[in-house]
């Protein structure tokens, strides 16, 4: 009888190293692109970067995507913890609506937010906050988009999360608000570490939204995507490379750190 | 004593009507009934975790229907155990007592003396993911006893360990039932599992509660 020998697996890894490898190649030639050209003009680099105007842009951009993430972390946890656990007539809108930031191009919100803070409601609330033109409208412009992407990552987070724990939390004497606090948040909280860092990333890279609604005026709300878009406007390539790399350096950094600290692999684990 | 009062219950497709039963108090009582017949949803009803569409749960004849599982003093082990995945076992045992406010020096009391009773004194600090299938049985067993309950409600607590382990969680879950002196709910698939524990043995099929019979099971 002929013996039984299943096919070799070389071509399935073929497969995976080449569609892998070139993707990884994509990104590492870009980084290089990069990089090349910086390191060869050190001193023009550090100079500019070292200017008042960069410098306010890169501690808007750094303190504003750090709060902007806070800010979806806290509106991710109860949404995505309703919309896993809970069923409800109109849920598929609901889901369809906290996702339409996710799809829509990014200039679209940012017109949607420019429209808003138009009609009365929106200035009602300018009355009391200053939001056009200000730091909020940076920080605002980059919520919109960044929270949709915790939502949607808390909620698949809760899913995880076997909802019998919370039952027999609730047996043991809970209520609901002790058993979610008690035992339920501790499950969660690496994934809301990875989707703070989710949403972070999206926020230091958010440009259209933060550029229609926010605007990009000099010691107010420029971020560093707005001064790469000004730099490369006026023709200083040089410029916009060192407002890239600082970015790819700062992008670096952070999401390093966070999967050391075990951030995305134990939300996603 | 536990009993349901013409229940009718509806879980998508699935629907008990009319179902009547009554445990008196100190019976060990086993429900059989094939995989998704809905033992495990009266086990639920029991415990709160389930709303019936109409009829009333009682408990130590106090009508519960309306009552948050937590008010029920009553305790629950489901399938696979389900402990917390984060806390070790002593804090396992102490979680009810803390949110019942005890104070710390009762919770390590009796921490310590479920730990002795159930045989896992040394694995006050080990986490769920470090211990076998009948080790976190005898946690999840002390857990839902920590604030002595006098019911107990246990959702196929033998089916996923091996032989002797089995052999060993039965002898314990009988004699708990005396030395805490408990009504049982056992529920499982298994009629020699029941043959063995009940000394009430029911079975659900085709929506009702079909046979009841009375053993000495001990």
């Amino acid at each position: 009888m002929k013996v039984y020998r299943p096919k070799s697996d070389l071509g399935f890894f073929a497969g995976l190293i080449l569609l892998g490898g070139f993707y990884l190649l994509m990104i590492s030639a870009l980084l290089l692109s990069l990089t090349l050209r910086g390191v060869f003009r050190p001193g023009e680099m550090l100079g500019f970067l070292s200017s008042p105007p960069i410098r306010y842009a890169l501690a808007l951009s750094l303190g504003s995507s750090a709060l902007t993430a806070v800010l979806s972390v806290i509106f991710a946890v109860p949404i995505g913890y309703f919309m896993s656990r809970f069923h409800f007539r109109g849920k598929a809108v609901v889901d369809a609506i906290l996702d339409v930031p996710i799809v829509l191009p990014p200039m679209v919100v940012g017109l949607g937010l420019l429209l808003f803070f138009m009609t009365p409601m929106g200035q009602v609330i300018e009355q009391h906050v200053q939001v056009t033109n200000a730091i909020p409208s940076v920080v605002l412009a980059q919520l919109t988009v960044a929270a949709a992407f915790a939502v949607r990552m808390m909620r698949s987070v809760f899913e995880r999360v076997d909802p019998r724990l919370e039952q027999v939390a609730l047996t043991l004497g809970c209520s609901r608000g002790q058993a979610f606090f008690q035992v339920i948040l501790p499950e969660v909280a690496p994934g809301m570490l990875a989707a703070w860092s989710l949403s972070w990333a999206r926020a230091i890279g958010e440009f259209g939204p933060v550029l229609l609604f926010a605007g990009a005026t000099r010691f107010r709300t420029e971020v560093l995507p707005s001064t790469i878009y000004l730099e490369l406007a006026i023709g200083n390539l040089n410029g916009a490379l060192a407002v890239s790399l600082l970015m790819v350096l700062v992008s670096l950094v952070v999401l390093i750190l966070i999967r050391a600290g075990g951030g995305m692999g134990a939300a996603v684990g | 004593m536990m009993a349901l009062e013409h229940i009718v219950l509806q879980q998508g497709a699935f629907r008990l009507e009319e179902i009547n039963l009554e445990i008196p108090s100190g019976e060990y009582a086993v429900l059989m009934g094939k995989t998704g017949c809905g033992k495990t949803t009266l086990l639920e009803l029991f415990c709160g975790l389930r709303k019936a569409i109409s009829g009333r749960v009682l408990l130590r004849g106090e009508d519960v229907t309306h009552l948050p599982p937590g008010a029920r003093r009553i305790g629950y082990v489901p399938q696979d155990h389900v402990l917390f995945p984060r806390m070790s076992v002593a804090e396992q045992l102490g979680f009810a007592p803390r949110i019942q406010g005890w104070n710390a020096k009762d919770i390590k009391e009796r921490v310590q003396e479920l730990a002795e009773r159930l045989g896992i004194a040394h694995l006050l600090e080990r986490r769920p993911h470090f211990l076998s299938g009948g080790e976190s049985q005898r946690v999840a067993l002390g857990r839902a006893l920590a604030v002595r309950p006098s019911i107990l409600c246990l959702d196929e607590p033998l089916s996923a360990l091996d032989e002797d382990t089995h052999e060993d969680v039965m002898h314990l879950l009988k004699s708990l039932q005396h030395s805490e002196n408990l009504t049982l709910f056992h529920i499982t698939h298994s009629r020699s599992e029941a043959e063995r524990l009940a000394t009430l043995r029911l079975e659900l099929r085709d929506g009702q509660i079909t046979s009841l019979e009375t053993t000495d099971a001990d």
